[in-house]
C-alpha cells in the first residue's frame, strides 16, 4: 500500500530506502511541502521513532501516543511549506509540533489517573527502565545522556519533567519543592547548558 | 504587567510547552517584538529536541500506513510569505464562518487577520515583488492607524513606483456577508476601488491603481464581492500627506 511504484518523477534518490548518508530533513520537508509523498514517507521513516517515542513518553498510553503521532505528522504534511529554516532545524520543528500535540492531549484530558499518581510513581528513571528495551541505541542518545548528566540535578529534573513529562513549570515547581516561578528559570538554565554542551542552536 | 526580564526567563518553559495557556499567549505576544527571545526559544528548542533521541521508540508499522494514507487526502498549505491572491470564487466558498455580525460599526475589534486580494487582478505572481519593492522604495512614505482592538493597518506608498501597499496586523474578520474594500482617493474622481480583502492571516498587499496621483487610501465595509463606489463610511482613512495646494 505505502510502497507504491515509482510513479512520481523527480525523486532521483534510490528507491531501496537505505539511508545512505543521512538525507537532509529540511530538504525532504521542503519537498513534502510541494506535495511530494515519497519525500514525506522518507521523512516519516527518519523521524517517526523520535516523534512516537516522545509522544509515548508524554502521554504514556501507546494508543493515544499513536494518535498524537498520526495527528502530528498530518500537521507536518499540511504545514510543511510554513517551515522556515532560518528559525531552526527541520527536526526541532517537527518535534515541536509533536510535543505540542502530546502536551495538549494530556492537559485537555487531565487524566485522573495521572493526576492522582504521586511524583515518585512516575519518577523518570522508573519510566525510562520500562521503555528502555525499546529505546534505540544510538550514539546521539548516549551523548545527550552524558550532556544531561552534566546538568545540576534540579536542572535535569526540571527539564525532564517539563519536556518529557509534559508538565507546566508551575507543576514542576511543586513537584520539586521549588518556589513558584523558579522552575522556569531552572528549565531555561538546564536547556541552555544542554544546548551549549551539544553545540546546537548556535 | 510582566517585565521584559520576566519574559526573558520564560524562554525555556515556552520552548518545552511548560507555560499555561495564559502565560503562553502573553509570551507569544512578547515574542513578536523581541528578536532576542525568538532566537533563544529557537536554540532551546534545538536542545529540547535532542532529548527525543533518548526516548525514541520504533512505532508500529500500521501507524506508518495510516499516516501515509492520511496525507493522500490532505492538501499541503501554500507557503506563508507571499501574499496569496485568492480568486473571488474560492473566497466565497470558504466564507461561512462565525463572525462579529453585530459589529458592523466596530468591525475592527478583536484579534483576527486578513488576507488581501484584488479580484480584478489575476496577476498574483507579481504581487510579492511589487509589495516588497514599494516597502523598500527610497521614497516610501507610510501612514499607520491603530485600532482600539489592537489591530493595525499601515499604508505605504511610493510616488516613484506609483504604487501603494497595505500591511495589516490582527485584523478581525468583517461581519458576515461583508468584506473590507480598499480605495484610493483620486483627485477629481473620488474613491476608486483598489481591491477587496478576504479573511485570513496578517497580510501585505499591493493596492490596485495609481498611488502616485492618489491623495489617500481608505477602507470601507462593503457587501460581499465589493462595490463600485463606497456604500458606507470608511473605517480607516490614510492621508498621503500631499499638500493639495
Amino acid at each position: 500500500m505505502d510502497h507504491r511504484g515509482p510513479a512520481e518523477t523527480g525523486a532521483p534518490s534510490p528507491e531501496d530506502g537505505a539511508p545512505v548518508g543521512a538525507p537532509d530533513l529540511g530538504d525532504l520537508l521542503r519537498r513534502a511541502g510541494r506535495g511530494d509523498e515519497q519525500a514525506f514517507a522518507r521523512l516519516y521513516d527518519l523521524v517517526a521513532a523520535r516523534a512516537y517515542g516522545l509522544a509515548v513518553r508524554v502521554v504514556r498510553d501507546r494508543a493515544q501516543a499513536e494518535e498524537v503521532t498520526q495527528e502530528a505528522f498530518l500537521e507536518i504534511w499540511r504545514t510543511a511549506s510554513r517551515y522556515d529554516p532560518d528559525r531552526g532545524s527541520a527536526l526541532s520543528w517537527m518535534l515541536t509540533i509533536t510535543h505540542r500535540r502530546a502536551v495538549d492531549r494530556v492537559r485537555s484530558a487531565e487524566a485522573a489517573t495521572r493526576r492522582d499518581l504521586t511524583y515518585q510513581h512516575q519518577n523518570q528513571s522508573v519510566d525510562h527502565d520500562a521503555t528502555a528495551e525499546a529505546v534505540q541505541a544510538s550514539l546521539d542518545a548516549h551523548r545527550v545522556r552524558s550532556a544531561m548528566a552534566a546538568l545540576t540535578e534540579v536542572q535535569r529534573e526540571a527539564v525532564s519533567l517539563a519536556y518529557l513529562g509534559g508538565y507546566t513549570h508551575t507543576e514542576v515547581a511543586t513537584m520539586l519543592d521549588l518556589p513558584v516561578g523558579t522552575a522556569k528559570t531552572r528549565i531555561r538554565d538546564g536547556l541552555i547548558r544542554l544546548r551549549d554542551a551539544m553545540g546546537v542552536g548556535s | 504587567m510582566t517585565t521584559p526580564q520576566e519574559f526573558h526567563a520564560m524562554t525555556g518553559a515556552y520552548a518545552v510547552d511548560a507555560l499555561d495557556d495564559t502565560e503562553r499567549a502573553a509570551f507569544e505576544e512578547h515574542l513578536t517584538e523581541c528578536p532576542d527571545c525568538r532566537a533563544e526559544v529557537a536554540s532551546l528548542r534545538e536542545a529540547a529536541a535532542l532529548l527525543a533521541e533518548t526516548t525514541a521508540i520504533e512505532p508500529p508499522a500500521a501507524l506508518r500506513d495510516r499516516v501515509l494514507a492520511d496525507i493522500t487526502s490532505v492538501r499541503p498549505l501554500p507557503p506563508e510569505v507571499p501574499a496569496p491572491v485568492v480568486p473571488l470564487a474560492e473566497r466565497r466558498r470558504r466564507r461561512p464562518r462565525l463572525l462579529l455580525a453585530a459589529a458592523a460599526a466596530v468591525v475592527l475589534v478583536g484579534a483576527g487577520a486578513v488576507v488581501w486580494q484584488q479580484p480584478w487582478d489575476d496577476s498574483s505572481t507579481t504581487q510579492l515583488t511589487g509589495a516588497a519593492a514599494v516597502l523598500a522604495a527610497s521614497d516610501a512614505r507610510s501612514t499607520s492607524l491603530d485600532f482600539p482592538s489592537g489591530a493595525s493597518a499601515t499604508v505605504t506608498h511610493s510616488d516613484s513606483l506609483g504604487e501603494a501597499v497595505i500591511v495589516t496586523k490582527k485584523m478581525p474578520a468583517p461581519p458576515a456577508g461583508k468584506v473590507y474594500q480598499l480605495w484610493l482617493d483620486q483627485p477629481g474622481v473620488g474613491m476608486v476601488s483598489a481591491g477587496v480583502m478576504p479573511v485570513e492571516e496578517d497580510q501585505t498587499v499591493l493596492l490596485t491603481g495609481d498611488a502616485a496621483t492618489a491623495t489617500g487610501a481608505g477602507i470601507t465595509v462593503e457587501p460581499e464581492g465589493g462595490s463600485d463606489a463606497p456604500t458606507s463610511k470608511p473605517i480607516a482613512l490614510f492621508d498621503f500627506g500631499r499638500s493639495k495646494a
